[in-house]
C-alpha cells in the first residue's frame, strides 16, 4: 500500500474539515475525488502535503507505511509526494529554472546523490518541457508570475515530470482550461504514470476524467467519503450532479 | 590643540574646536572659500546637531552615536598604507581607484592625476589650489548649509576628500571607484568633503564605497555634491559595509541640468547607523533620475534614507525604489519627499518602498510623501511592509526545498529586483554574492578586508544557483 489513510479529522482555526477519510492508494493506480465545492478536498490535498495550519485532530496518514504526521513539508516532498496546486503561486524574482534546479539538486542531496551538472539539468528541462508541449521560453521567467490559467497549469505538470514523484495529487487541475490545455495537461499526466507511481485527481467535473482514466471515484461530501466505485461512479455524478448524494446522505 | 580629546558630539565641543583650529581650517581657503566656511559655521552654531524633535529626524536617534566618544584629528594622524585601503577594489574590474582613509585622501603616486582627455581626478585639496576658479564654480553650490547642520558642520570643517572633473563631451573610459576605509585603532568622528562634475554631455559611472576594516567605533559625516551638466550621465553607486558601531551620515546632493541623466544606487549592506540624505535638484527641463535602494539589516542596526527631490522644471522623470529586509531588532526608516513646483509640468514622478520584516522586533517607519503645485503631472507612490509569503514559502517547500533554502531564495528574489538594476556586470555579480551572503550571515567585518575583495571570487553556495543558465 503506497498511501493508507485512516479516519482522518482535521480542522483549520478550530473548525472541523475533514471528518473521518479513510481512503487507500496503491502503485499505478489513479483514484478520482469528487465532490461538491466546500466539502473538503482542497484540505485532504494540503493535509497530506502537510500545510501546517491544519490541524490533524485524530487518525493517520501511513505513506510508504511511515507516519506521515512526524514529516515536514519539505521531507514529505523529498520522499517523493507532489501536490499540484489549484492556484499555484507567483513567485517574482525566482526564475523557473533557479526554483527547479535548487528543488532537483536538493531532492537528489537527500537521496544522498550529487548535485546535477547544469548541462544534465539542461537537458532533463529540454526532454521535460517537451513532455508539457512548453515551447515559449516560459522557464526563465520568474515562477507562474503574469502566466495565463492555462500556463500555470502546464507549469505544475511540468514540475511534476522534472521531479517525478511517487504520489501526486493533483488539485483541480483542471479548473480554469480550455480544452487544448486540459488536453495537454492529461497528456502530460498519462505519460508520467507507471506501475511504481500513483496518481490522486481532485477535480469537480467529469471532463477531466474523460483524458485522465481513473481506477477509483471517490465522492467526498461533508468531510468524509461517502461513495466509491469505478469509472462509472463519474459518469452518474455528471448525469445525477451532487444533490443526489446530498439526498442520499440525509436519507 | 583640543583635539584629542575622547569626548561626545556636541554643538559646544564643535564650535570651541572650530575657534581654537581657525588658522588651520583656513590655511589654504581663498577668500571665496573661507567666506563659505564662515557662513557655514554660522549656521551650525544656529542649526547645532538634530534631534528626534525634528520632524527629518524624528525616526532617527543619534543619541547613541554620539555620547560614544570620539577623538577627531584635524590633520592625518598617520602615513597611509596605500595597499591597506587598494585592496578592496571590485575583481576582473578595470576601474580607476582613488582612496581615501580616516577621510583623508591617500594616493598610490600624485594627489591629482590629470589624464589625457581632461579628466581630472585626485584630492579636492590639491584641486582647490591648481584648479581655485574651476573647484570655486561649483564648491558649496549645492549642498545647502542653512538647513541642514551635519551639511554646515562639514562646509565648516572641510579640508581634503575627493574632486573629479569629467570636461564636457568626454567619456570616462573607465569606471571610477572612490573607496573610503576607516582603520583607526582609536573612536574616532570624520568628515571629508566631495565635489564631482560633470560638464555637458559628459558620461561617468562612479563607485563610492563606505567600508571599515575593523571593529573600532566610528561617526562619518561625508558630503559629496555632483554636478550633472546638460545632457550628462551618471551612473552612481553609493555601497556602505561597515561595522555594528559605526555611525554613517551621508549627503549626497545632486543638481542636474536640462536632459541630465542618473541613475544613482544605495546599498546598504552593514552599519551602525546608516543615514542617507539624497537631494536632487532638476535644473532644466528633461532631465532623468532613477534613485535605488536595498538595506539588509539585523541585530540593532538602523538605517534611514531620506530622498528629496524637487522637480524645479517642467518635463522631468524621477522614479525611487527602496527595498530592505530588516531581521532581528533592526529598524528601517524611509522617507521620500517629491517636490512639483508650479511650472514643472509634465512631470513624472514615482515612488516605493518595500519592506520585508523577518521578525516582530524589526521596525520600519515609511512615509513616501508627493508634494505638487502642478496639474499636468503623472505621479505616485507606495509602501509596503510585510513578512515572507507564506504561501509561496509553502509553495518552495513543497517541491522539497527546505525551510532555509526557501526563506534565502525568497529573501534574494526580493532584493535582486534592486540589484538587476546594477549596470556594470562585474559589480552586478560582486554584489549579488555580496546580498547572498549577507543574507546567510556571513558577510561580517572581516579582519582582513570587509568585502573579502582580495580574496579571488569565490563561488557561493547555498543549493542556490543564481545564474541564468
Amino acid at each position: 500500500m503506497l498511501l493508507s489513510i485512516k479516519n482522518l479529522h482535521a480542522s483549520i482555526n478550530g473548525k472541523e474539515i475533514l471528518k473521518g477519510v479513510n481512503l487507500e492508494v496503491k502503485k499505478g493506480e489513479v483514484h478520482a475525488i469528487m465532490g461538491p465545492n466546500g466539502t473538503g478536498k482542497s484540505t485532504l490535498a494540503s493535509v497530506i502535503a502537510g500545510r501546517e495550519v491544519f490541524e490533524v485532530t485524530a487518525g493517520e496518514i501511513l505513506y510508504k507505511g511511515k507516519n506521515l504526521q512526524k514529516l515536514t513539508v519539505e521531507e514529505r516532498a523529498r520522499e517523493g509526494i507532489f501536490l499540484g496546486f489549484q492556484y499555484p503561486v507567483e513567485i517574482p524574482g525566482v526564475s523557473i529554472t533557479n526554483f527547479m534546479r535548487t528543488a532537483v539538486n536538493e531532492m537528489r542531496k537527500y537521496k544522498g546523490l550529487d548535485a546535477m551538472s547544469g548541462a544534465e539539468f539542461l537537458k532533463l528541462m529540454e526532454e521535460k518541457k517537451r513532455l508539457v508541449e512548453i515551447t515559449s521560453n516560459l522557464t526563465n521567467r520568474s515562477v507562474n508570475e503574469g502566466f495565463s490559467g492555462g500556463e500555470k497549469k502546464k507549469n505544475e505538470i511540468f514540475q511534476m515530470a522534472m521531479l517525478e514523484p511517487t504520489l501526486a495529487i493533483l488539485d483541480e487541475t483542471d479548473s480554469g482550461l480550455d480544452i487544448d490545455a486540459l488536453r495537454i495537461v492529461a497528456n502530460g499526466v498519462n505519460k508520467l504514470r507507471r506501475p511504481d507511481n500513483a496518481f490522486v485527481v481532485i477535480t469537480h467535473y467529469q471532463r477531466l476524467l474523460d483524458y485522465i482514466v481513473p481506477d477509483f471515484v471517490h465522492v467526498l461530501f461533508e468531510g468524509k467519503i461517502v461513495k466509491s466505485g469505478g469509472k462509472a461512479l463519474a459518469l452518474e455524478l455528471e448525469e445525477k450532479g451532487y444533490d443526489w448524494i446530498k439526498k442520499e446522505q440525509e436519507a | 590643540m583640543q583635539t584629542d580629546l575622547k569626548e561626545s558630539i556636541t554643538r559646544e565641543r564643535m564650535m570651541s574646536l572650530f575657534e581654537a583650529n581657525h588658522p588651520l581650517l583656513f590655511a589654504n581657503d581663498s577668500s571665496t572659500l573661507a567666506e563659505i566656511r564662515e557662513r557655514a559655521f554660522l549656521s551650525f552654531s544656529k542649526l547645532g546637531f538634530p534631534n528626534t524633535r525634528m520632524e527629518l529626524w524624528r525616526n532617527t536617534d543619534l543619541k547613541e552615536s554620539f555620547g560614544r566618544g570620539y577623538n577627531y584629528h584635524l590633520q592625518p594622524t598617520e602615513e597611509a598604507d596605500v595597499q591597506k585601503v587598494f585592496r578592496c577594489n571590485i575583481p576582473h574590474l578595470d576601474t580607476a581607484v582613488i582612496g581615501q582613509l580616516n577621510g583623508w585622501f591617500v594616493s598610490k603616486d600624485v594627489p591629482l592625476m590629470e589624464l589625457g582627455n581632461g579628466i581630472i581626478m585626485g584630492s579636492l585639496a590639491a584641486a582647490r589650489k591648481k584648479y581655485p576658479q574651476l573647484v570655486e564654480r561649483y564648491y558649496g553650490t549645492m549642498a545647502n548649509d542653512s538647513i541642514d547642520g551635519f551639511t554646515a558642520l562639514n562646509t565648516a570643517f572641510a579640508q581634503d576628500g575627493v574632486f573629479i572633473y569629467v570636461p564636457d563631451r568626454v567619456k570616462s573610459p573607465k569606471p571610477v571607484q572612490l573607496i573610503n576605509v576607516i582603520h583607526h585603532d582609536e573612536n574616532i568622528f570624520l568628515q571629508s568633503r566631495n565635489l564631482i562634475v560633470l560638464g555637458a554631455n559628459a558620461n561617468l559611472s562612479l563607485v563610492h564605497c563606505d567600508d571599515s576594516y575593523n571593529y573600532q567605533a566610528s561617526f562619518s559625516n561625508i558630503v559629496t555634491e555632483i554636478h550633472l551638466g546638460e545632457n550628462a550621465m551618471l551612473d552612481h553607486y553609493k555601497l556602505q559595509n561597515l561595522n555594528n558601531d559605526s555611525t554613517l551620515v551621508s549627503s549626497v546632493c545632486f543638481r542636474m541640468e536640462a536632459s541630465a541623466n542618473l541613475e544613482s544606487h544605495y546599498i546598504s549592506l552593514n552599519g551602525g547607523l546608516l543615514r542617507n540624505n539624497i537631494r536632487l535638484l532638476f535644473n532644466g527641463p528633461h532631465g532623468n533620475a532613477n534613485i535605488y535602494g536595498i538595506y539588509l539589516m539585523d541585530r540593532k542596526q538602523h538605517v534611514d534614507n531620506q530622498v528629496f527631490v524637487d522637480h524645479a522644471h517642467p518635463d522631468c522623470t524621477s522614479r525611487e525604489m527602496f527595498k530592505g529586509i530588516l531581521d532581528e531588532h533592526a529598524h528601517g526608516v524611509f522617507n521620500g519627499h517629491v517636490l512639483v513646483r508650479r511650472n514643472a509640468a509634465r512631470t513624472n514622478a514615482y515612488q516605493s518602498n518595500k519592506n520585508i520584516l523577518l521578525t516582530d522586533t524589526a521596525r520600519v517607519n515609511s512615509k513616501p510623501f508627493l508634494e505638487i503645485y502642478n496639474d499636468d503631472v503623472k505621479c505616485s507612490h507606495g509602501s509596503t511592509t510585510g513578512q515572507l509569503d507564506a504561501e509561496a514559502m509553502f509553495y518552495l517547500r513543497q517541491r522539497g526545498i527546505g525551510m532555509e533554502s526557501a526563506r534565502m531564495l525568497l529573501m534574494f528574489a526580493f532584493a535582486d529586483e534592486i540589484v538587476q538594476k546594477i549596470a556594470i556586470p562585474q559589480l552586478r555579480q560582486r554584489i549579488e554574492d555580496m546580498v547572498k551572503k549577507r543574507l546567510q550571515g556571513e558577510l561580517q567585518i572581516c579582519e582582513q578586508c570587509v568585502l573579502h575583495c582580495s580574496a579571488p571570487e569565490r563561488q557561493v553556495e547555498f543549493n542556490i544557483d543564481t545564474a541564468k543558465i
